[in-house]
């Protein structure tokens, strides 16, 4: 994204904006913080001391005893789903964006305006018949029944950010591709995939947190803890937990882990994209 | 409406429908047009995709997304227990919502929610997305770490404060001059405070992005003439900026008000609706209906009342803010 205009005019220090900012820092790192320091001691000590305290037995113990109580499963689970979701968009995202910029004809208008529409269907508008669709598909409780609806409601947005990002390939780039005689494989293969290597990276970071994170399609589609992904398990965690907090901050802890990992590293993809379709 | 804000990518301006989870418009025809194929390609003497490279995505969608939603209208009127063939009802589920007094209350909760959503997020957003906007390091990092909470799950957050607010071992615990007896979800105004609070919390990092974006775009020689003409910081930040971020505001607006209204993970995890039916919001009273006392059919009606609620109030602030006929902000440079 380029800024045409800079804004010297805000560049003289603002101490009221800045302390506010440092305020709100303060709101977003004091719950961080309980879950670091609250998943890092007994139970004991967590109640003695309540939930800003810091740990001074250090244990590991509340991690192994999550692990026990079923969460390497989830975590096993999240992860399969999480590959399959960002799989079938990466499959089926690009050729779309693809023609969606370059097809001819109505087809590919009429495509994208129906991916408009699917961008305001909120999952809980369409849960029930979902749930009946997958049902009759005999996929209830089935990961396979999660990772379908997971990977459509992803679809919208990816093809939104895919089809900005290949619409700023150069038609030139085009006409030279079809002067060397290439048709719309190698183009795709040659030119187009590997000029929008930037969206492909939002998508799959989008599709990956969309799905790790998801919670309504696994709590309505499955049942069994074989089937159970993270979101669930910390609910059913919750229940089930009563005061081991530390044990449930444990766990929530460990589903935070691999996002704010991949957060570091794809930063620029992650808020390019996110503003991309925000606030352009 | 000769000057749209179509024609202006990258200014400030243009409004993007969604983020995927919620998101509506009514700005179809002007992001049609900026994505239709341009004229300026008509003449190209490149080869072209047919539009089969279209068809799997968009069937694949249209199985799991668009026939769904229209599915969801033909359950409506279906009575379905979860097993067998749904059977035809008629009108009933609809006479038994329209009588039924949770489900009228759920809607102006549900709304009530919003609203104080809206009103607690946008200051806070606004303020925080002009702040970041400027050019320091510092400002980077800060933004890079308040985007945090975006990237968590709802459940996880829920899970958290839940825990972070626990009447026994939480911060109310410890903090009694300041909470009272520090059961914050025993009572209706405390626990729609948190829910309020927590979707603060997880979602002004994304509405700041889409100010910090939308300021960045603001023409300096605005903010020079005012100085010129001897504008302090103040009268800049409500004589420039609130007007020129006027299109983002609206859009954050419609995306929190169709978040705000399919609200689901939170109220669930956080109060169960409860006290009572004080927090029972729509979507949530929705999955009561269909998930927990098997009514598929009565879920169903719930679910396109929320569609047509959502869509006719996202339509109410479009209208509101001028927003169908608003011109160019950077007319008049």
């Amino acid at each position: 994204m380029r800024y045409p205009t800079t804004v010297r005019a805000l560049r003289r220090a603002n101490w009221g904006a800045g302390f506010g900012s440092l305020v709100w820092l303060f709101l977003v790192g004091l719950p961080v913080y309980v879950v670091v320091a609250a998943s890092l001691q007994t139970t004991s000590d967590f109640t003695r001391g309540g939930p800003l305290s810091w740990p001074r037995h250090l244990t590991f113990a509340n991690f192994s005893a999550d692990f026990s109580t079923g969460f390497g499963r989830y975590f096993l689970n999240t992860v399969l789903l999480t590959a399959a979701v960002v799989a079938i968009v990466l499959l089926l995202v690009p050729p779309l964006a693809y023609a969606i910029v370059r097809a001819r004809g109505r087809v590919a208008g009429t495509v994208f305006r129906m991916l408009l529409v699917g961008l305001a269907i909120p999952a809980q508008a369409v849960i029930v018949p979902v749930f009946y669709l997958i049902s009759k598909a005999g996929l209830y409780d089935n990961l396979i029944g999660v990772i379908l609806p997971t990977a459509a409601f992803a679809l919208p947005v990816c093809t939104l950010v895919l089809s900005g990002v290949m619409r700023d390939i150069t038609p030139d780039l085009y006409e030279a591709m079809t002067l060397d005689g290439a048709g719309s494989f190698r183009t795709f293969f040659t030119l187009v995939v590997p000029l929008s290597r930037t969206g492909l990276s939002t998508i799959v970071v989008f599709s990956a947190l969309q799905a790790w994170n998801g919670f309504l399609f696994p709590l309505v589609l499955t049942q069994s803890d074989s089937s159970k992904v993270i979101t669930l398990g910390l609910y059913d965690f919750q229940t089930a937990y009563g005061v081991n907090v530390p044990g449930l901050l444990a766990a929530v802890l460990m589903s935070m882990i691999p996002v704010l990992l991949v957060y570091l590293f794809a930063r620029k993809a992650l808020v390019q994209g996110l503003m991309g379709v925000g606030g352009k | 409406m000769a000057a749209t804000l179509t024609g202006e990518p990258g200014r400030g301006g243009a409004v993007a429908p969604g983020d995927g989870s919620h998101g509506k418009g009514g700005k179809r025809s002007a992001r049609q047009r900026r994505f239709g194929p341009s004229r300026r390609d008509v003449g190209d003497r490149a080869s072209r995709p047919g539009f089969l490279w279209a068809v799997p995505g968009a069937l694949f969608f249209t199985v799991f997304a668009v026939v769904p939603l229209g599915l969801v209208a033909v359950l409506s009127f279906y009575s379905w227990g979860g097993l067998g063939s749904p059977q035809w009802a008629g009108t009933a589920n609809w006479t038994k919502l329209l009588h039924d007094p949770v489900m009228l209350r759920s809607l102006w909760l549900s709304v009530l929610l919003t609203l104080l959503g809206v009103v607690v997020q946008t200051p806070l957003s606004l303020l925080l997305g002009v702040w970041a906007a400027g050019p320091q390091r510092n400002r980077a990092v800060l933004s890079a770490i308040y985007f945090v909470p975006l990237l968590l799950s709802a459940t996880a957050i829920s899970v958290l404060w839940r825990a972070l607010l626990d009447p026994n071992f939480g911060i109310p615990s410890q903090l009694t001059w300041l909470f009272g007896n520090g059961n914050l979800f025993g009572h209706q105004n405390t626990a729609i405070g948190v829910l309020v609070w927590v979707a603060a919390w997880q979602y002004t990092p994304f509405h700041t992005l889409i100010y910090q974006g939308a300021a960045r775009a603001v023409p300096e020689v605005l903010y020079q003439a005012a100085e010129i003409d001897g504008a302090g910081r103040v009268r800049k930040f409500f004589h420039i900026t609130i007007p020129q971020l006027r299109n983002a505001m609206v859009t954050s607006v419609i995306l929190m008000v169709v978040g705000g209204l399919t609200t689901f993970d939170t109220v669930l995890i956080l109060t169960q609706g409860g006290p009572g039916t004080d927090t029972t919001i729509t979507a949530y009273y929705m999955y009561q209906q269909a998930f927990k006392s098997f009514d598929f059919g009565t879920g169903a009606a719930i679910a396109l009342l929320l569609v047509v609620v959502s869509t006719i109030i996202s339509l109410i602030v479009v209208r509101a803010s001028g927003y169908d006929k608003m011109r160019s902000v950077n007319e008049g440079l």
